[in-house]
């Protein structure tokens, strides 16, 4: 919207008051779907239309949010798979980026390993479970590695693929100014790939939230993953949707944080 | 004329699996230092592969070639700008220099200075987004010279502009090339292109290329390219190199 010039018409200025008048509307008609939802739970659990033991309720996941947060237990599984997901998303990004740059430079090495990236990338990464509880322990590293698994090999093929579209013309453009491969790959390859690997850090986001709730219902003693196995398991079904929302809050939090990320960069 | 370049008996052939391309065949040409000399050939006869073997990009299977000039002296315009989308004019046209490490002050003042004179100085901070189809070929053309090459190579530069803006983005190139006093290979399939701008016209065969005649374009180098298409000498040539054209572009539909 940068093009816009400062001399509105009075036209203009009508149709700008439009466009935020659409804005407005629609903000508030997802607002206003929110609260229907909730209320309508809350209404139809107060009137025992559904069971709240089996559907729990907002006013009792809200008791069961504040009875975790006074006790101090809230923050430490917060930041236990806060710290799980943030250190998984940012390793596997920087793993697979660094894979995908070396089997750019060396093509033989990309030929080679081709096939077995293809059968990793089709086996289900929690299948990994045991054995990497067995190899790093049934802890946070676990929970990490699982994080890692499960994006690093999706992010080396989407990013690979992406330096090996870019235009072969362009490369040849860059060996008539006698480009060595480095400059090709620093000054062509990346910068033409900037969006591409912020589509992988998007789509990490997510898979790194995957990686660790799973790892957390594999291993943990801690985290919001944990809370929903166990809570599941005392069929305390308020402690396991309270968890649940909150781990929909910083999922979204981290997903519009790319998002942010995004915008910097490509400007 | 001192002799910049020289080609003798070159052959080159294009392997894959599906098996191997013969592109030039026992070629022979020899450029003369400042002249601008044109090469028409129909499409997919090698002469891509001809520049491309020129620039020392590809090696020839066989034959001769002798440069009076070092590799890095040639410099290479293709048919597409290929402007870095991410860079600005003014960092695309000092990629070359920035690539062989010799972004020196002097340098960039030195291609700021050609942009300047061909009027891209305005637009050295803008997007090539920002840009017209004319003015980014002129850009990469600057790009080009921006390594003060002594010769430099044209791969049917303006085939991707319209009719208008390629008569003159044409004439620009040529002036440019001419005042800077470089030599210049063009490659096209347009003859009358390499009529209004060229010294000497090699036609190719099909594929593979060999060069089937070399016709002196009797117009005077003074000549603006428009004046030269409107010589009279201009469509008895053209009448000439078509015949030679078109005789070896009989049913051959195959493209690039
Ligand atoms: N990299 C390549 N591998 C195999 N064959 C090629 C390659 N490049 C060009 N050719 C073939 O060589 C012939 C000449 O191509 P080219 O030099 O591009 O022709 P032109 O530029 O005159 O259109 C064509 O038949 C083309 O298919
Ligand atoms: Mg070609």
């Amino acid at each position: 919207m940068k093009k816009i010039r400062k001399e509105n018409s009075a036209e203009h200025a009508a149709f700008l008051r439009k466009e935020r008048g659409k804005t407005v509307f629609t903000v508030a008609m997802q607002i206003l779907l929110l609260l229907t939802f909730f209320l309508l739970w809350e209404f139809l659990a107060a009137r025992e239309i559904i069971d709240s033991f089996i559907f729990s309720s907002p006013s009792k996941m809200w008791s069961s949010f504040l009875s975790l947060s006074e006790s101090g237990e809230l923050w430490r599984h917060v930041s236990a798979t806060l710290a799980e997901t943030v250190i998984g998303f940012l390793s596997a990004t920087a793993i697979g980026l660094a894979l995908a740059v070396i089997l750019w430079i060396i093509e033989p090495l990309r030929r080679i390993l081709e096939p077995y990236i293809v059968v990793l990338n089709a086996l289900p990464k929690i299948a990994l479970g045991p054995i990497i509880i067995i190899w790093v322990g049934a802890g946070k590293g676990a929970i990490i590695v699982m994080a890692i698994l499960i994006s690093v090999i999706i992010t080396v093929i989407n990013i690979l693929n992406g330096f090996l579209s870019v235009d072969k013309d362009k490369i040849l453009l860059m060996r008539t100014l006698s480009a060595n491969k480095m400059q090709v790959l620093c000054k062509l390859i990346l910068p033409a790939n900037v969006s591409n690997i912020i589509a992988a850090l998007k789509v990490n986001v997510g898979m790194a939230w995957v990686g660790t709730i799973m790892g957390e219902y594999l291993v943990s003693k801690e985290g919001l993953g944990y809370l929903i196995v166990y809570g599941g398991q005392v069929f305390n079904l308020s402690l396991v949707m309270c968890a649940t929302v909150i781990l929909t809050l910083l999922a979204a939090v981290m997903y519009f944080a790319v998002l942010i990320l995004e915008k910097l960069v490509k400007r | 004329m001192k002799e910049i370049l020289r080609l003798e008996n070159i052959t080159h052939r294009y392997h894959g699996k599906s098996g191997e391309t013969l592109a030039v065949d026992g070629l022979t040409m020899s450029v003369g230092e400042g002249e601008f000399y044109g090469i028409v050939g129909p499409s997919g006869s090698g002469k891509t592969t001809l520049l491309s073997l020129l620039a020392g990009i590809l090696a020839p299977s066989s034959g001769e070639i002798s440069r009076h000039i070092s590799p890095q002296e040639i410099g290479y315009m293709l048919q597409h700008d290929h402007l870095f989308e991410w860079r600005s004019i003014e960092d695309n046209v000092t990629l070359g220099l920035e690539i062989r490490h010799s972004k020196t002050e002097e340098n960039v003042r030195y291609a700021m200075s050609l942009a300047k004179k061909y009027s891209l100085g305005d637009f050295m901070k803008k997007k090539p987004s920002e840009l017209s189809g004319g003015m980014r070929q002129r850009v990469a053309l600057i790009r080009t010279l921006a390594l003060r090459p002594k010769l430099v190579l044209l791969d049917e530069p303006f085939s991707a502009l319209d009719f208008q803006t390629r008569l003159n983005v044409a004439e620009d190139v040529r002036k440019i090339i001419t005042e800077e006093g470089i030599t210049a290979i063009l490659v096209t399939h347009d003859i009358s292109e390499a009529i209004a701008l060229c010294d000497r016209i090699a036609v190719l065969s099909k594929r593979p290329a060999r060069v089937k005649k070399v016709f002196d374009v009797p117009m005077k180098k003074a000549l603006s390219s428009i004046e030269r298409r409107e010589d009279e000498a201009f469509a008895a040539l053209f009448r000439e190199v078509w015949k030679e054209l078109e005789f070896t572009d009989e049913k051959d539909t195959k493209g690039e």
